[in-house]
């Protein structure tokens, strides 16, 4: 907060410079779509993160000195499939004529399992200027397939491009050079992840948020909290998840760094499974811990997911 | 066999189910008799406000030293106490009343809590942790639930008389022991360390559900103090156990399940107790009377 109030001081102090070529003021709604903004544009933006490192964009609640942020920024980088329901209304408090890039447009958005009888005729309007009305039944964390942040990276550098042409060149150069390095990491997760049999590749998490990771790279994902980790657990969920673990021999348990642990504590307990450590889903960590950045997180996750499901 | 499937097999089958009845009974033994004397001393809503004030401090508590049981239940206990003292302490020297001291100390500890938890950022949702669910209680919650219910037994033991009076003849026990000041913070006390216990289960809000309502529904069945908190303490657990078995059966969340069965002995007890309840009242002659 400290750091945040002492950026905005020094944004307004930088405002008030006459600048002869004044830096383009970006908004990122969260830290991994921040790091993403940055990789691609260095220093040649103003970026402020809105759900900054450690802070979960799911329950986040804007203050005053985020609505300042927002009302002179010209870009607006969110995630988009209903991942920022708060967006909306905070853009418009901030009367900002920011134009949103939503990092999301164009990968294969994944319905949740909660709601199959979803009507896939209408289309859902993925307006380029304004928050796309995604009704909330997609999952929206797709980043966590590799695959899916080289389009984010793509959206990101065409909507720098867009908004501040002088530096086209830089932010398309910087974007080759991330995309390359991010379809090496894909390939390393499945490399990684090929290690273990398929049948043994089974996970329990606290929340659905590797859903796109499981589709990608073939992990069976279980939740015992659904998609937001909002709603509270009934016994019966529970107990058919803990069936489940015994039934199938299921022996890594993990929690996010996100989530209150004692949920899955119960079911370690109850289980004989051990817990495998914490993953990192919707926020990254802050500059020096564990997963800093989005390559990062990925290098954390994938080594803790492979030695847990090879444990049995 | 059915039946057998639906009510015991959960609590064979499952060590979780276990722990949260255990837990449920705990919480019971402990909140039944405290919530009696709160509807004698017609302080209800008096928990509502002590349970607000005990937020803040377990927030604090999990700001500074992480997801600890025993560090957030003591910054509850803190907090809730410090209120309630304040509270009790202004409304003595002063001429405010203790209903409106509380209510000023309770709100300004909320928004500090409020204010100190914004400041840090919140790392994790904080809803999740200051809401327990008592399908994760472990073997520290419930030995905390429990030693907490049995301080609470004997303490009421030791101060039953004294707090019995007070509660119907103020005059008299100021006039005999130069008043009841004293048991006064001591009950207190013992309300703030049952919310404090319940808080972990329930969270804090929902731990008053079970505090509140088997003491106000036991009003309608029962006249002698004793058997009130006796009734309390049985309607308290009736509903840990058939709220468990409704989140079980029917996939509900345990919390609510368990606060709505209470609720549901509550309406059930307004309409069909056998003192002073709508049917006493108004179809007298449809049952036996006893007067």
């Amino acid at each position: 907060m400290k750091g945040f109030l002492a950026g905005l001081a020094l944004a307004l102090i930088i405002g008030a410079a006459p600048a002869a070529a004044e830096p383009l003021k970006v908004v990122a709604s969260f830290s991994i779509l921040g790091d993403m903004v940055e990789r691609v544009a260095g220093d040649r933006i103003e970026l402020t993160v809105l759900v900054g490192p450690g802070g979960d964009a799911h329950n986040f609640e804007p203050g005053p000195a985020h609505a300042a942020a927002l009302a002179d920024a010209k870009l607006l980088v969110v995630n988009g499939l209903g991942f920022e329901p708060w967006m909306v209304r905070l853009a418009a408090a901030a009367r900002s004529k920011a134009t949103y890039a939503v990092a999301s447009f164009g990968i294969n958005p994944r319905e949740m399992d909660e709601t199959p009888e979803h009507d896939h005729a209408h289309d859902h309007g993925h307006d380029e200027k304004g928050y796309p009305s995604v009704p909330h039944d997609f999952d929206p964390h797709a980043w966590q397939n590799a695959a899916n942040g080289i389009v984010y990276v793509r959206n990101i550098a065409e909507a720098l491009a867009k908004a501040d042409p002088a530096n086209a060149d830089a932010y398309k150069a910087n974007a080759a050079a991330y995309i390359a390095e991010l379809k090496e990491l894909d390939a390393w997760v499945r490399a990684e992840i090929g290690k273990v049999p398929p049948e043994k590749r089974k996970v329990i998490t606290t929340h659905d948020a590797f859903g796109y990771f499981g589709d990608a790279y073939g992990v069976e994902f279980h939740a015992p909290l659904g998609f937001s980790g909002g709603a509270q657990p009934s016994a019966q969920a529970l107990a058919r998840l803990i069936d489940q673990i015994r039934a199938e021999n299921i022996k890594a348990l993990f929690i996010e760094t996100l989530s209150d642990a004692r949920m899955m504590e119960t079911i370690s307990r109850e289980t004989g499974a051990e817990m495998g450590g914490a993953l990192y889903s919707d926020a990254l960590s802050p500059a020096g811990g564990k997963a800093p950045a989005y390559v990062a997180m990925f290098r954390h996750n994938v080594p803790l997911l492979v030695a847990a499901m090879l444990k049995d | 066999m059915m039946l057998y499937a639906a009510l015991i097999e959960p609590f064979v089958e499952y060590g979780f189910m276990r722990r949260a009845l255990v837990a449920c009974l705990a919480l019971a033994l402990g909140a039944g008799p405290v919530g009696t004397f709160l509807v004698l001393r017609r302080m209800s809503l008096m928990g509502d406000a002590m349970g607000h004030a005990i937020l803040p401090g377990a927030a604090i508590a999990f700001l500074v030293a992480g997801l600890s049981l025993w560090a957030m239940s003591l910054g509850g206990f803190v907090a809730g106490l410090t209120v309630a003292l304040l509270a009790g302490i202004v409304s003595r020297v002063t001429a405010l009343r203790e209903d409106a001291s509380l209510a000023g100390f309770y709100l300004i500890s909320l928004a500090l809590g409020v204010l100190i938890v914004s400041m840090r950022g919140s790392s994790v949702d904080l809803l999740h942790v200051l809401f327990g669910t008592i399908l994760s209680v472990d073997d520290g919650a419930l030995l905390l639930v429990a030693a907490i219910a049995s301080v609470t037994l004997v303490t009421l033991a030791v101060i039953y008389r004294p707090l019995v009076i007070e509660c119907f003849d103020p005059a008299f026990l100021r006039a005999t022991t130069g008043g009841g000041t004293l048991w006064h913070f001591i009950f207190l006390t013992l309300v703030v360390l049952n919310l404090v216990a319940g808080f972990q289960a329930l969270g804090t809000l929902m731990a008053l559900g079970l505090m509140m309502l088997p003491a106000a529904a036991a009003r309608f069945w029962a006249g002698a103090v004793w058997s009130l908190a006796a009734l309390s303490i049985a309607m308290a657990f009736a509903s840990g156990l058939i709220g468990l078995l409704i989140s079980y059966n029917f996939s509900l969340p345990s919390g609510p399940s368990i606060i709505l069965t209470a609720g549901g002995f509550y309406i059930g007890s307004i309409l069909f107790g056998t003192r002073d309840s709508l049917r006493t009242r108004y179809f007298p002659r449809a049952h036996f009377h006893e007067d």
